[in-house]
């Protein structure tokens, strides 16, 4: 298994008793320092494969590394390196926020007891749960709850983060506090897998991507190599549509539409000079062009489906 | 906190009683469990009270009970008598059913088991908190009763179920023999307590399924025409603590007692080591 990779997995399968296959065959790639951003609809094996690489599952088949050390047999020794969130926060109800984090640091057998106190109260700080650390967990936003979930994964320095959606449930204030201290996370070299549905999220924080689709990894790579692998568009706004599309399927640009006044195409190997200078030529009126690079949520939904339903 | 600080494999303490002590204090914490230790205390009160207004002569109730008036510390004896069909056992299957279901059911258990805590540790610390819950339980009732009984009746000389005396604190030793006796009895229904846990989610669920199964085998018990039954059921031999009152000693039914509940407790144990150790956790 290669040293270079936080996350590594091949063919890693989950198949359930009732017969669905969860997981499948997937092979995760995620680098030492990177941000992964783990996409895919609802029901798209996200969060089974998150368990099945903490080792809460055991996998149908596949193996799987965690910074290098093979999973399950390391699991001692390599998982106090690991914060994790799964499927959302969840604590003892009747524990304050920080009883239940002293509880979590005292479970753990490498945690130096006599920083306890001290370390429980700095990742409740980092998360801003500070003046509420005393209060009840069940007396807590579902906001709240989800920055106990973040704060337990601070407890000590971690060289791995895997987030399950931990952002859900925060108001936009704290989402952008989440957004900063992810940011700070990784700068400081900390891998993060940051499992998520919201495309805005990966655009601002993620260096790399997975795809989950029914089960199976689609997409998997650099940020910016996904985005290139899907080609930019010339946009056209003019009084005269007809001609502009005319000029456009002239110059050999494929896949021609047009929508009122405006008119797109594919623009492939053309420059996007020769097209402005080519409409101008044949007085076609240009009101505005433009290249746009395909969003990440056209390529998204391109990958996983225009369906509404989540995947069965 | 860089990650270059964690990049060492952390070294886990050898001995480390921290996670033993929060699941103690987890337990003895939790308002749900004050009240029902004031429940199981509430018991030897109703007795000695009882006992002091209506001054009951001897031979009149229960065996223990008429013997309260002579020596307090039969209100030990009388109460831990009472409660051992059926409040002691219920208070250990709500502790040993909560144990692995509960925290499936909150969904701290993948929390737990990410940190990571070893799957045999976690069991290993459970049953280790009910064993220590099961002989406060005990030692709280005997207690409440003993004190209680001793200030309103006075102690002296125990009269044993064989007719001599003993004295005062030998007495007292017999009592804590008794209290040592019930925690084996009921460590063993823990950890059967413990097993139905590692089946479900549903904390209550298991309490009420170790629940049945107590009354159940006090049921089958008495009944004669399965009397090839009787040595088997885990609840046949609890009542055997009166051994422990004769001078001297009798060993039979203790012994088999002890034995009965050493080898629940090795099956159950085990069985939910296999059960829980090889379980997928998507709770």
């Amino acid at each position: 298994m290669s040293a270079d990779l936080a996350i590594e997995s091949r063919g890693l399968t989950k198949r359930f008793r009732s017969g669905q296959v969860a997981v499948n065959g997937i092979d995760l790639a995620v680098p030492t320092g990177s941000v992964y951003g783990f996409l895919g609809p609802n029901g798209s094996g996200k969060t089974t494969t998150i368990r099945l690489l903490l080792g809460l599952i055991r996998p149908t088949a596949g193996t799987h590394s965690l910074l290098g050390e093979p999973m399950p047999r390391a699991a001692a020794g390599v998982l106090p390196r690991v914060g994790a969130m799964v499927e959302g926060p969840a604590f003892h109800p009747y524990l304050s926020g920080r009883d239940n984090l002293r509880r979590l640091d005292a479970a753990d057998r490498t945690a130096d007891p006599s920083t306890a106190a001290a370390r429980v109260d700095a990742a409740l700080d980092r998360v801003g749960l500070l003046a509420a650390a005393g209060k009840r967990y069940r007396q807590y936003s579902l906001g709240m709850r989800q920055r106990l979930a973040l704060a337990a994964t601070l407890l000590r320095p971690r060289d791995l983060l895997i987030l399950d959606e931990p952002t859900n449930g925060l108001d936009p204030q704290g989402t952008r506090e989440v957004r900063a201290l992810l940011g700070a996370l990784a700068a400081g070299g900390t891998t993060v897998l940051l499992s998520t549905h919201l495309l805005s999220e990966v655009e601002q924080i993620c260096t790399h991507v997975g795809v989950m689709h029914l089960g199976r990894l689609v997409a998997q790579g650099s940020l910016a190599d996904l985005r290139a692998r899907t080609e930019p568009r010339a946009q056209v706004h003019t009084g005269d549509p007809a001609g502009a599309a005319r000029v456009l399927s002239g110059l050999g640009l494929a896949d021609v539409s047009v929508t009122g006044g405006t008119v797109t195409a594919r623009v492939g190997e053309v420059e996007p000079e020769k097209i402005v200078a080519a409409l101008v030529r044949d007085d076609v009126p240009v009101r505005g062009f433009a290249v746009t690079a395909a969003d990440l949520e056209e390529m998204f939904v391109g990958l996983t489906g225009e369906g509404f339903d989540v995947s069965g | 906190m860089s990650a270059a600080e964690a990049t060492v494999t952390p070294t886990p303490r050898r001995v480390s009683t921290r996670f033993f002590r929060s699941e103690l204090w987890l337990i003895f914490g939790r308002r749900r469990n004050w009240v029902g230790m004031a429940v199981l205390a509430s018991v030897p009160v109703l007795i000695t009270v009882a006992v002091k207004l209506t001054s009951p002569g001897p031979g009149d109730g229960p065996d223990f009970v008429s013997r309260i008036t002579g020596n307090g510390l039969f209100a030990a004896l009388a109460a831990l008598t009472l409660e051992l069909p059926l409040f002691l056992p219920l208070a250990v299957a709500a502790i040993s059913g909560d144990a692995v279901a509960g925290e499936a059911n909150l969904g701290t258990l993948r929390y737990l088991l990410t940190v990571p805590v070893d799957r045999t540790r976690l069991l290993a610390v459970k049953f280790a908190a009910i064993v220590v819950f099961a002989l406060s339980a005990v030692l709280l009732v005997a207690g409440v009763g003993a004190v209680l009984g001793l200030i309103l009746f006075g102690g002296g000389p125990m009269l044993t179920l064989s007719g001599s005396q003993l004295p005062f604190p030998a007495g007292l030793g017999r009592v804590l023999l008794v209290c040592l006796y019930m925690t084996a009895c009921l460590t063993a229904l823990g950890a059967i307590g413990l097993f139905v846990s590692t089946l479900t989610e549903q904390p209550i669920g298991a309490t009420i399924a170790v629940l049945i199964l107590t009354l159940a085998s006090e049921i089958l018990d008495v009944i004669p025409q399965l009397s090839w039954l009787h040595r088997y059921l885990p609840t046949h031999y609890w009542l055997a603590y009166g051994d422990l009152l004769r001078d001297p000693i009798a060993l039979g039914g203790v012994g088999a007692g002890l034995l009965s509940a050493a080898a629940y407790t090795v099956i159950f144990t085990t069985a939910a080591w296999a059960r829980f150790g090889s379980r997928d956790v998507s709770s």
